[in-house]
């Protein structure tokens, strides 16, 4: 417990550190000044999202695979982190869009892909919730979640070959890209401290998610055994 | 029994039960119809303008009637439990899949040769000489629209709320689909017409990518 306090502040700190380097110690961008300074937390978010919906995928399978528990608990902690981080996405980027392309949202491949993405698993948060029993909810939540992903490369594709706006990708991105050292800097300590925030969060859920189901296994336990009493007195 | 025959026992299981009541192509139909008309009066397009939005509207148009259409497709098995005697006939589950995928294909395509004369009549977008190219593009489209549509039939078969739940499992994993289906039939539409090798490639990829998928995950998919 204690080390887990002592993990949280230190992430607070981490974030805030993060927060002070991308507003005071990154240098100014030469065409966007002081909106720029977003991108420090719109790329690292859409890592993190991006990281959840992967791990999502994962313990899909590996539900599939081997039925444990804790597989299906996984999936559904980081998908709810994933829309999380895919939400903070969606939130910053038309807000730096709005004063630098002029207008808060356009059809582009990435932005589409993410909104995409954003629905998708929304969508199956909502099965999950539709589907009353454990073991089927797990398994055909699964079969979801692996179509939902094989998804995201053919949405991604098809909104490429239709019409792209967004920046290029300005890290490895061909010749001409590249960060200013300083900006590199700032962002790889962004990265880490919301990479850090979610899988602490995800963690957290995930906990939260083992401990639900061992409260709702103890209730059914409790009930069956209380049945048992009340019917013989009924007789 | 290999997976071919099953699939074609299940086929024509469905298109006897469909023969007798009609009552899923007459609805297809009806309420795709209702959507060409619906369009009509919420755009009033000129000739020019329907050849441009045309091919959106016609795939907008298939999708909603897909994902209302494949609803009952495994939802219809429940009434009388019938799919616990599918799962128990000794076929590989992939056949079950594959039956009710093509079943569902056909009645797509049945109800397509309806829509799409009636669109060309009523929008004056003539299709003449694209008849062929066309229905390739419908083809794929169909096919892509079919795979996940029945995969996700079974799936929300089992939720509640399932009517509501499909669209909303369906049309999302559907957009680069949709994409590249308007697109392609957009360039059959357009003056000359052309066949658009890439985004014929697009929906076969994506038509290779979900079958695959299909055939991998089936075995999950039927089981009780």
């Amino acid at each position: 417990m204690k080390l887990r306090i002592l993990i949280a502040v230190a992430l607070g700190a981490l974030i805030m550190f993060a927060g002070y380097a991308a507003l005071f110690i990154a240098p100014d961008e030469a065409t966007m000044h002081a909106i720029q300074r977003i991108f420090y937390f719109h790329l690292p978010s859409w890592i993190a999202c991006f990281t959840a919906f992967t791990v999502v995928f994962v313990a899909n399978i590996g539900w599939l695979a081997t039925r444990r528990e804790k597989y299906d608990a996984l999936a559904v902690s980081a998908a709810e982190v994933g829309i999380m981080s895919c939400t903070i996405g969606l939130i910053t980027g038309p807000l730096w869009a709005h004063p630098v392309w002029g207008i808060w949202w356009t059809w582009d491949a990435r932005l589409t892909t993410t909104f995409i993405l954003w629905l998708l698993y929304i969508s199956y948060l909502l099965l999950r919730g539709l589907l009353d029993e454990p073991a089927r909810r797990a398994t055909l939540s699964a079969v979801f979640g692996i179509f939902a992903f094989l998804d995201v490369p053919l949405v991604y594709m098809s909104n490429r070959l239709w019409r792209t706006q967004h920046p290029q990708p300005v890290i490895l991105g061909g010749k001409n890209s590249g960060l200013n050292p300083i900006m590199a800097k700032v962002l790889l300590v962004c990265v880490i401290a919301v990479l850090a925030v979610m899988v602490l969060v995800l963690i957290d859920r995930y906990r939260l998610e083992l401990l639900r189901r061992e409260a709702d296994g103890l209730r059914l336990e409790i009930e069956s055994r209380s049945a048992i009493p009340a019917g013989d007195s009924g007789d | 029994m290999t997976t071919p025959h099953a699939a074609w026992i299940l086929l024509t299981k469905e298109l006897r039960l469909e023969l007798r009541t009609r009552e899923l192509l007459n609805a297809t139909i009806v309420f795709s119809l209702i959507v060409v008309v619906l369009f009509s009066f919420a755009f009033d397009p000129t000739a020019a303008e329907a050849r441009r939005y045309g091919p959106g509207l016609l795939w907008i148009a298939f999708l909603f009637a897909g994902s209302l259409m494949l609803n009952p497709s495994f939802a219809r098995e429940q009434a009388n439990d019938t799919l616990d005697a599918l799962r128990l006939a000794p076929v590989p589950p992939f056949a079950l899949v594959l039956g009710k995928m093509l079943a569902n294909f056909l009645f797509l395509a049945i109800a397509e040769c309806v829509l799409v004369p009636v669109f060309s009549i009523l929008y004056n977008v003539s299709l003449a000489g694209i008849v062929w190219r066309l229905i390739v593009v419908l083809f794929l489209g169909d096919a892509g629209l079919v795979i996940t549509g029945t995969v996700f039939s079974a799936v929300s078969a089992h939720a509640r709320m399932r009517e509501l739940l499909l669209p909303l499992l369906l049309l999302p994993i559907l957009a680069p689909l949709l994409i590249a289906a308007v697109e392609a039939t957009a360039s059959l539409f357009a003056d000359p017409p052309a066949l658009d090798r890439t985004w014929l490639s697009v929906l076969a990829g994506f038509d290779v990518v979900f079958l695959t998928a299909s055939w991998i995950l089936c075995d999950y998919l039927l089981e009780e």
